[in-house]
């Protein structure tokens, strides 16, 4: 399992923000998600300039196991997707916080990042979700 | 209470991720479940499959109670070691049960069956061999390891004491026989699998199954999850008890029409039903579907034809093809464009024969 970068904050349903310095959130779902779904084999990404709610669905991963829901973590204007993923989904298993970032959203209310968990709250949801 | 394989302590000794599969504590993938179902397509993978039930009958009248429980005929077999595979079925023709029926004599016949049906299997052959005379006797002190692959015949064999070698090596496909393995263990060693590769299911005594799972592995056998067993038995058009078939469904209706038996004469239990269906004409087939653009076909998504709705059975990303791929079922009849509704839009998917893939090949037209 990779360090949890001290950056990002999380949903309790595994997906990730990072607030970035052009004010953009960069949303993506945990290593620790990605080691539960297994390999991925198909990521629906969002359209550009859709609109998306905090904490309700805006993509959609498969892995060969089963369909998940990606929640965005904050409500905004998706402004990028990661077109990586179209041909190289895996690249989310490979890379979770990095290179398998999912979208990128204008948010509206910069406010909800501070509801999220931080990167050791969420540290310590994942290990007593193992036990 | 959530039942263990001999071999459960070795999987966690891998880093197996594990999963509750009929109420069996099972390895689902110990790393990258596409890799392992790569494995056995191009080399050699194993599963640990301990949790299926194997089923020793004794007596004298064991083939004549076997004519009578199973829809396949067990008059096919005629020679020691050898297996059929048949559905078991109910009075109304629904199957209770898929199975491989061994033959050792005319007063030792073996079944195995699944993991996830066996009260249910257990508590009927009993009802049903009583009139037969016929002893039930649960094998729990037997684990099974299947190697599948296009080299795992003969890293199976390299194991084997040599003047089991030869033996073993001309055994057929459908066929079985008692071999030494490594340290003298005796095995049994039967030309079956569940993957569309070839390959052996082998059963062995609980306190040589981890010996012989190391061997296999120091043989270059790669440890497969039961992740890529779906997905390789999917792929080789291989029915899931419990997915694909169940006791509403007759065989006719779950592509099984030819382990279907109708022998002059045999009354096996659901005859009189499949007949009758078989006349009336079978309302709902099982089909083959590829989906050709991006996304995946599951269980449970509903089917649009020209005749009308049906539903996904088994669907899953298949690896050696790199599509989705499934087994549905769906109104009998001319079919039309078919599509499948995923989240709420209708995709359109190819109707296909099956198997997807055999020998570790696409199938032609997938």
């Amino acid at each position: 399992m990779s360090e949890i970068p001290g950056d990002l904050k999380f949903l309790k349903s595994h997906e990730w923000a990072r607030a970035e310095d052009d004010g953009l959130v960069r949303v993506g779902i945990s290593d620790h998600a990605q080691g539960q779904l297994g390999d991925l084999v198909y990521v629906e990404l969002p359209e550009i300039g859709s609109a998306v709610k905090a904490g309700t669905g805006a993509a959609v991963v498969e892995s060969v196991k089963a369909a998940s829901d990606i929640y965005s973590p904050v409500s905004g204007e998706v402004v990028e997707v990661n077109e990586l993923l179209n041909d190289k989904p895996e690249t989310i298993n490979e890379d979770a916080y990095g290179e398998g970032w999912i979208f990128l959203v204008r948010p509206s209310d910069r406010a909800e990042l501070d509801e999220l968990l931080g990167a050791s709250e969420y540290e310590e949801l994942v290990e007593n979700d193992d036990h | 209470m959530t039942e263990k394989t001999v071999l459960n302590a070795t999987h966690r000794a891998l880093g197996a991720r594990m999963v509750d599969f009929g109420g069996w504590d099972m390895p689902i993938n110990y790393g990258s479940q596409i890799e392992e179902h790569h494995a056995v397509r191009r080399d050699a993978g194993m599963f640990d499959v301990s949790h299926m039930t194997v089923i020793d009958l004794h007596g004298a009248r064991t083939r004549e109670f076997l004519r009578h429980l199973l829809a396949n005929s067990v008059d096919k077999l005629k020679v020691t070691g050898k297996a059929l595979y048949s559905c078991m079925l109910n009075e109304q023709g629904g199957v209770i049960d898929d199975l491989i029926v061994y033959f050792f004599d005319e007063a030792h016949f073996r079944l195995v069956v699944n993991a996830s049906t066996r009260e249910k299997d257990l508590a009927w052959i009993e009802q049903q061999a009583q009139t037969f005379g016929v002893e039930v006797k649960e094998r729990p002190d037997f684990a099974m390891i299947a190697v599948q692959g296009p080299s795992a015949r003969a890293k199976v064999l390299g194991l084997l004491h040599e003047v089991d070698r030869p033996r073993i090596e001309k055994l057929g496909k459908f066929a079985a026989a008692a071999a030494q393995g490594p340290h003298g263990m005796p095995l049994f060693v039967a030309r079956t699998g569940y993957t569309g590769e070839d390959g052996f299911e082998i059963i062995v005594p609980n306190e040589h199954a981890v010996a012989l799972w190391e061997s296999l592995a120091a043989a270059g056998v790669a440890p497969a999850g039961l992740g890529a067993r779906d997905t390789l038995r999917l792929e080789a058009g291989m029915n899931l008890y419990g997915q694909d078939m169940d006791e509403t469904v007759s065989p006719w209706e779950a592509n099984l029409g030819w382990t279907i038996a109708l022998d002059e004469g045999r009354a096996f239990i659901g005859r009189a039903a499949l007949e009758q269906q078989k006349a009336a004409g079978v309302p709902r087939v099982m089909v083959g579907l590829v989906l050709d653009d991006k996304g995946v076909l599951r269980h449970g998504q509903k089917v649009l034809t020209a005749n009308g709705d049906g539903e996904i059975l088994s669907g899953s990303f298949a690896p050696t093809l790199n599509k989705a791929v499934a087994f549905a079922r769906i109104p009998a009849g001319t079919a039309g464009d078919v599509h499948v509704d995923i989240r709420g839009r209708e995709i359109p998917v190819r109707l296909v024969k099956y198997p997807f893939v055999r020998d570790g090949k696409p199938c032609e037209g997938i």
